[in-house]
């Protein structure tokens, strides 16, 4: 008997000490000193890339390497957020991670199923305003800090020069009424009265135009300031946004009638080539205007390269005209996931790849993403194009903000307005304050019950 | 000779019998691993507030009584699936009888015929729906060209519009008849001749034949299809979420992408339970809606069967 216990007492200690070394959440400085004796490290690191940017997403580490030499990286792609969540789930999770979706960052930070980066900042000494401000709205949730950025993305409004330049348009929209005097100038009808060319498309579910874009560009908040319950029947910029929308349609598609342009655009936009292809409306002359992202630019270099277009910021409403240039931000992102069996070497990767002006001047001209460190901005090895300085000025502008709060309901609240919309849009719903009370108190259902 | 099996030795039995449960034994491996655990594992899970990153606390009928009383998408997609079933399962059987039926007209080349419409039952559930999205594109796909061209000026906007979004989706169904077709048409073969000759001394004309000889002889493979697409339809996910992805002009999948597009038409109930498992991270809640589609599939099909004891005719066996 007494065997059986020592064996069991020594199998416990084992299998504690075991668990104990693999992924302790205290950070231990790690030694960098080139001095230093290490034992060689391997880092795991899983992430969304796949296929060319993969490729070059890979030898980024050869650097890493370099300055660290006892550590290299094994780099899997395609892994999305659900792979990685049931990895950690199941107690087998990577040393580090990448995700493109930052709706989970609530979620991921709250739970902590990305671990809090906080302590690692205080005990490196790292300085977190290498970054501009707009990234620590979407890498934090509930004083938790649990992502960097790693490359992002703005929205801003693409234009067809040519097309301007027929209708007599001198430069871009700045305002949200001049977008709308544009866009009339720009569309074509067909000889049925259907849509041939689209002067702008204000339609939820085409391409980048959503509820969390838009909303940004009206600075409407999602949540109130603590949080605790939904703002899109309470903070008046959402009902603006709808309204404006609803008049866009009316006055540019439907010659003053709402459900005569709704009909017509819910056909057009029923229409749109792909997004990510060579169909997408913008580049083959469908669209005179439209909201996009800044990789539209590396698409357009690649599939149409003689594609007459320039960029601009988000027109603005127009009585926020004085803060024009700014825009939405919102990217990439990584993290140390709970049970990192290494998440102190972890943390050197982490920090490596958040601040390196190298390696983001390489991603950023590689995927056409923009780097996401103040001094990687103004390096001179980023290939700047007229069409991609757009938005690395928008991301430097103070104004800019992140795309949407995070929150501890992932992409519900996303999911629930844009219900919401897409109806308010073909004509549906026809009561404004009772859709945007009622969507308010189906995301504060989910609130309530994500904070049982 | 039972008494000879009451003689048998004791040992002999258990002999015996550890022989048949180690024959057994892979299935009911399987069984208790792979499915009687995951299935309880996910009825407690049910009780719990669960994101898969913490750990599960018990918080009683909470996520059945938010179910049906607080969350409208939950009420959206049992709607949809409701639908999708009610229109889908029975226009399927007709037309895998009819498709069968007219398998059985041509004198040769019967076989080339039945592979030829076997043949859209083989295809990947997600390549068939993108390319029906593309077939049925409102603007450029061939189906509206022809539309029009034949003189309708407002043709559907099939996958890209809320009212007939679903009807793609029971046209996919219908394409892919395949399976369905093969069922039908070994019981079109199975029918006696015989039975079809009595009819006609007795001076049945071709509909009569049909209702009073050929279907209740293939009433056994309709109610087995009845329960089989009953079964499926709640379970609708990979060709329904392909589609709406597909028609939501991308092929990527966002954790914000608008809920079964266009207008929650296409969010069945398989495609909410997994958006909220594995994309919302709400596994309890997940877990709360298997069970409920458990139940109701389970008293569909028992309904299902109880009812059929007074249309399904078994041969020599009258109606069961």
């Amino acid at each position: 008997m007494k065997r059986w216990l020592i064996a069991m007492a020594t199998f416990a200690l084992v299998a504690a000490a075991c668990t104990a070394s693999g992924g302790g959440d205290t950070p231990s400085a790690v030694d960098t000193a080139s001095g230093a004796s290490h034992a060689p490290v391997t880092l795991e690191m899983w992430g969304a890339w796949t296929g060319r940017e993969l490729k070059q997403f890979n030898t980024i580490f050869d650097g890493f390497t370099e300055k660290y030499p006892w550590i290299t990286v094994n780099s899997t792609g395609g892994v999305n957020d659900q792979k990685i969540l049931a990895a950690i789930s199941a107690g087998d999770p990577p040393d580090t991670v990448l995700s493109f979706t930052l709706d989970s960052v609530g979620q991921f930070c709250a739970t902590g199923a990305w671990q809090d980066l906080n302590p690692y900042i205080e005990q490196s000494g790292f300085d977190v305003s290498q970054f501009p401000p707009s990234v620590e709205v979407y890498t934090s949730y509930a004083g938790s800090r649990c992502a960097f950025p790693f490359l992002t993305d703005l929205q801003g409004l693409y234009y067809n020069t040519d097309m301007f330049e027929a209708a007599g348009i001198d430069g871009p929209p700045q305002t949200l009424s001049e977008l709308q005097e544009d866009a009339k100038k720009l569309t074509v009808f067909n000889s049925d009265g259907s849509i041939k060319v689209a002067g702008f498309v204000p339609w939820f579910g085409y391409y980048e135009f959503s509820t969390p874009n838009l909303g940004n560009l009206f600075g409407a908040k999602w949540y109130s300031e603590d949080g605790s319950t939904s703002a899109v029947d309470t903070d008046a910029q959402w009902k603006a946004m709808f309204q404006w929308q609803h008049d866009f349609i009316a006055d540019v598609y439907g010659d003053g009638d709402f459900q005569t342009g709704a009909d017509k655009l819910e056909r057009f936009a029923a229409g749109a080539g792909d997004e990510f292809s060579s169909a997408n409306d913008f580049e083959v002359g469908r669209t005179a205007m439209n909201f996009d992202g800044e990789w539209r630019t590396a698409f357009i270099a690649d599939e149409v390269p003689d594609l007459p277009y320039a960029t601009a910021p988000y027109p603005v409403p127009d009585d926020q005209a004085d803060t024009y240039g700014r825009g939405p931000v919102g990217g990439t992102i990584i993290g140390i996931p709970k049970g990192s069996p290494h998440p102190d070497e972890a943390w050197l990767l982490l920090s490596y790849m958040a601040t390196d002006t190298d390696t983001l001047v390489f991603m950023a001209n590689n995927v056409r993403n923009v780097p996401t460190t103040i001094a990687s901005l103004s390096d001179p090895g980023l290939d700047v194009t007229p069409q991609f300085k757009t938005f690395l000025d928008m991301f430097e502008n103070p104004a800019s903000t992140a795309y949407k709060e995070p929150s501890a309901i992932g992409a519900s609240d996303q999911n629930i307005l844009a219900s919401f919309a897409t109806k308010w849009q073909v004509g549906k719903e026809a009561d404004l304050d009772a859709g945007l009370a009622s969507a308010a108190q189906q995301i504060n259902d989910q609130l309530a019950q994500a904070a049982i | 000779m039972a008494g000879e099996i009451q003689r048998r030795p004791r040992k002999r039995n258990v002999k015996h019998g550890l022989t048949v449960l180690l024959f057994m034994s892979p299935w009911i491996l399987g069984f208790l691993l792979l499915i009687l655990y995951p299935m309880l594992s996910s009825l407690y899970f049910s009780f719990t507030k669960y994101s898969l990153l913490e750990q599960p606390v018990w918080i009683g009928l909470e996520n059945y009584t938010f179910m049906f009383t607080k969350d409208p998408f939950f009420w959206l997609a049992f709607r949809n699936t409701v639908w999708i079933i009610a229109v889908g399962v029975p226009l399927r059987i007709v037309f895998g009888i009819f498709t069968a039926w007219l398998l059985t007209l041509p004198r040769s080349g019967g076989r080339t015929y039945r592979t030829l419409y076997f043949l859209p039952s083989m295809a990947p559930p997600v390549a068939a729906a993108l390319a029906f999205v593309l077939i049925f594109n409102p603007e450029y796909g061939p189906v509206n060209q022809i539309l029009r061209g034949i003189g309708f000026n407002d043709p559907p906007l099939w996958f890209y519009g809320p009212n007939s979004s679903k009807w793609g989706l029971v046209l996919l169904g219908l394409w892919g008849i395949g399976d369905a077709m093969i069922i039908f048409l070994a019981g079109l073969l199975d029918v006696p001749r015989q039975l079809y000759e009595a009819a006609e001394i007795e001076g049945a004309n071709g509909r009569q034949k049909f209702r009073f000889v050929t279907l209740p002889m293939l009433s056994p493979v309709i109610f087995f299809s009845t329960v089989i697409g009953v079964i499926y339809g709640f379970q609708l996910f990979t060709q329904a979420y392909a589609a709406s992805l597909a028609a939501s002009g991308s092929t990527v999948t966002d954790a914000a992408a608008n809920l079964g597009d266009p207008q929650g038409s296409m969010l069945f109930y398989a495609i909410y339970l997994y958006q909220q498992g594995f994309q919302d991270f709400r596994m309890g809640y997940a877990s709360a809606m298997a069970w409920v589609l458990f139940v109701i599939t389970m008293i569909c099909t028992v309904t299902i069967i109880k009812g059929s004891r007074r249309w399904v005719h078994y041969q020599g066996g009258g109606f069961r």
